[in-house]
């Protein structure tokens, strides 16, 4: 009895509780790092104007965050008469719980142990596409469940402007695949330690990145992924001259927290699959003594600062789309490009000169 | 029990439980919020059976886009309920035959299929295997493009119509919209859009008799 | 073959894991904060007055139309996928196949563009 007991925790119960412990790592872990980019955002936003942003709760306004999910945690939750209160609290939780879980697959950097990553599964970009192709869910139920004029117009702008852009993701993603011949999240970062750069006779280095072999494609991600996270300058959905605040208006307390983390959670796992399809992960920038001695993980949140940084210049400096123009974007500028590119790169890799870019 | 038995059934009652409350939830958005459930619970079976391209589409296509779709339409189409329960008990008698006809159907292929030869021999089979180092994914793309090619080509089209009424169906058109034209604005040059007018002192613009009205 | 332990355990237990985080967040404030609804706290948001009606409406039938043709393109990148794994097996024809079946979907991609279903009014 005792024995057999024993034999289950090593074979089951041990193993969970490693797993265990590395996913309340990662969250942990990820969700300071968001804590420190929402600071930043505020901060190049204030800079970008000239104001100073965020600076009394602790040294530089360094403990601003944590003073925000105080006051989040201590206001009163509000629900509205007309409300749907099982889909109303429904909605935040689906949205965090769904943009929290793309990072199960991520891998943040690799090592002569391995992989760090929770799992490193066989379609692990399929997985990230499906789980971001939910986000919708959360803004399509908390706007019908507030039962309330904004949020459900809220809702429905931008459901249609998630949809439209999931599509010019998914193509960017297809072309990157064409390069890669794998679904495997490492396999992609590891694929982009060969290519343009070592093709021409240098060291491995920043030009074999598919950013520069993909250009195009890279600049539409960007931008598509800005849409699909509904930044600005497409924030329509919550567009506060006409809106509100779109379909978190009936939202107080710790539900709209959970909406504001889910949508940092999502923008940041956009800058980490933009750094794995596009920036090379953990490489280094050249693969030379004293830069390839500093470990991935270092790289990595390097380069997602660096791309998180482009969203909040984003955010400051561009005006907000107009949402005719939004969709005309989406459909008519980078569907048919994407498309385009698609059969370019398949050309490409079918008919012209084996470089070995790939 | 193993880890997958467990598994197994937890999404297999899940599956089951969230499909009978499809068909009883009052209100149709919580219809189409069960039905995502539902759905997320077959792709847990697919995964189980080793499928796991086929869990993933399943939560791309149907989950991301096809439920969207009905909730769309569930929002829109502002459903009577009372007139729809009223109508469910004139209905019932023609539904209970349709219902029995497909349940019928059903179990003579299904009851068929299960005894023939070939079936027998490979219960519950798990997704063939390639070789080891192949994903199923990459399998199926090996023969779907090239054997099955006729097969794609039929979707493809499949996929023209489905364009092609949708829009037929739904396009409409309002009136008196005056919609930007992006070409028209950036071909505007300074020529077509000033006049430059030299004016003489002391003398209107306009022609006589045609100014501005005092 | 699929390591189910290996890879799909792991997203299970994460999940669970960013289950329980968010419904910790979700339920601290219903413990610790006030909460004093009053009939006008609780109403829904509208510009200083009372709402008219039921603020589930009919909506353009364009979000529709949207959604639809986000299916169907959703269907034909679900079909490029496996083909961008197997691209270097499938060869030549592989190509050409795919190329029929993207060339089939811009003819509709093109109907609609020409009819208007893009634009937004």
């Amino acid at each position: 009895m005792w024995e057999q007991a024993n034999e289950i925790w090593w074979s089951y119960g041990w193993p969970a509780l490693i797993i265990v412990g590395q996913s309340v790592l990662l969250m942990v872990a990820l969700l300071l790092i968001i804590a420190y980019l929402l600071l930043m955002d505020r901060k190049v936003w204030a800079a970008v104007q000239q104001r100073r942003g965020p600076n009394v709760v602790g040294p530089f306004g360094l403990f601003q965050s944590f003073a925000d999910l105080l006051k989040f945690v201590l206001k009163e939750p509000i629900i509205p008469s007309g409300a749907d209160k099982s889909v109303f609290l429904l909605a935040p939780v689906a949205t965090t719980v769904c943009a929290l879980a793309a990072w199960a697959v991520i891998p943040v950097s690799a090592d002569g142990w391995g992989t760090w990553v929770v799992s490193d599964m066989n379609v692990g970009i399929l997985y990230i596409l499906a789980i971001s192709s939910l986000g919708v869910y959360g803004v399509i139920m908390g706007g019908w469940a507030s039962n309330s004029k904004y949020p459900f117009m809220g809702a429905l702008r931008s459901a249609a402007q998630m949809v439209s852009y999931e599509v010019s993701i998914g193509l960017v993603i297809v072309t990157v695949l064409l390069c890669v011949g794998s679904l495997n999240m490492t396999d992609i970062v590891n694929a982009q330690k060969t290519g343009l750069g070592t093709q021409m006779g240098f060291t491995p280095s920043a030009l074999d990145w598919y950013w520069l072999v993909l250009l195009p494609m890279f600049v539409i991600f960007i931008i598509s992924a800005l849409a699909e996270t509904n930044r600005p300058p497409f924030d329509l959905p919550e567009a506060e001259s006409e809106l509100v605040a779109g379909f978190m208006v009936e939202y107080s307390s710790t539900p709209y927290l959970l909406f504001m983390l889910g949508e940092y959670v999502a923008i940041t796992t956009m800058c980490a699959l933009t750094t794995i399809l596009f920036l090379g992960g953990w490489l280094p920038p050249v693969d030379i003594w004293p830069l390839n001695a500093v470990p991935g993980l270092i790289w990595f949140l390097a380069k997602i600062v660096f791309v998180f940084f482009l969203f909040a210049m984003a955010k400051a400096i561009v005006p907000r789309y107009r949402y005719d123009q939004l969709m005309r974007l989406g459909w008519k500028v980078f569907l048919p490009i994407s498309l385009l590119m698609v059969v370019v790169v398949a050309a490409v890799l079918q008919f012209g000169p084996k470089w070995g870019v790939v | 029990m193993g880890l997958e038995a467990f598994f197994f059934y937890i999404f297999s009652i899940a599956a089951v439980a969230s499909a009978i409350l499809v068909i009883i939830a009052r209100n149709p958005v919580h219809a189409v919020l069960f039905l995502i459930l539902a759905f997320f619970n077959a792709a847990g079976l697919f995964v189980l059976l080793g499928a796991e391209f086929l869990a993933m589409l399943l939560v791309i296509v149907y989950v991301g886009a096809v439920a969207v779709l009905f909730l769309f339409v569930v929002m829109m189409l502002d459903v009577d309920f009372a007139e729809l329960r009223a109508g469910f008990i004139k209905n019932a008698g023609l539904g209970a035959i349709v219902g029995g006809i497909v349940m019928l159907e059903l179990i003579m292929v299904l009851g068929f299929q299960s005894y023939s030869s070939q079936i027998i021999g490979n219960p519950a089979a798990p997704a063939p295997l390639v070789t080891d180092n192949v994903t199923n994914t990459e399998a199926l793309g090996r023969i779907l493009y090239t054997k099955y090619i006729f097969f794609f080509q039929v979707a493809g089209l499949i996929l023209l119509v489905a364009m092609i009424g949708a829009i037929v169906l739904t396009l409409r058109h309002k009136e008196g919209v005056r919609r930007q034209s992006i070409a028209v604005q950036v071909a505007r040059t300074p020529e077509t859009a000033m006049e430059i007018i030299k004016v003489a002192p002391g003398q209107s613009v306009f022609p006589k008799n045609e100014g501005p009205a005092e | 073959m699929v390591d189910l332990a290996g890879h799909y355990l792991p997203i299970a237990i994460f999940i669970g894991v960013a289950l329980l985080i968010t419904a910790a967040l979700m339920i601290a404030p219903f413990l610790v904060a006030v909460n004093n609804p009053d009939p006008e706290k609780v109403s829904a948001y509208e510009c200083g007055f009372n709402a008219f009606d039921d603020a589930r409406m009919k909506f353009d039938v364009r979000f529709y139309l949207v959604a639809i043709l986000f299916i169907i393109f959703d269907l034909e990148i679900a079909f490029l996928f496996p083909w961008a794994l197997a691209f270097k097996e499938i060869g030549v024809f592989g190509f050409w196949s795919m190329m029929i079946f993207l060339g089939v979907l811009t003819v509709g991609f093109i109907y609609e563009w020409k009819k208007g279903g893009l634009e937004w009014d």
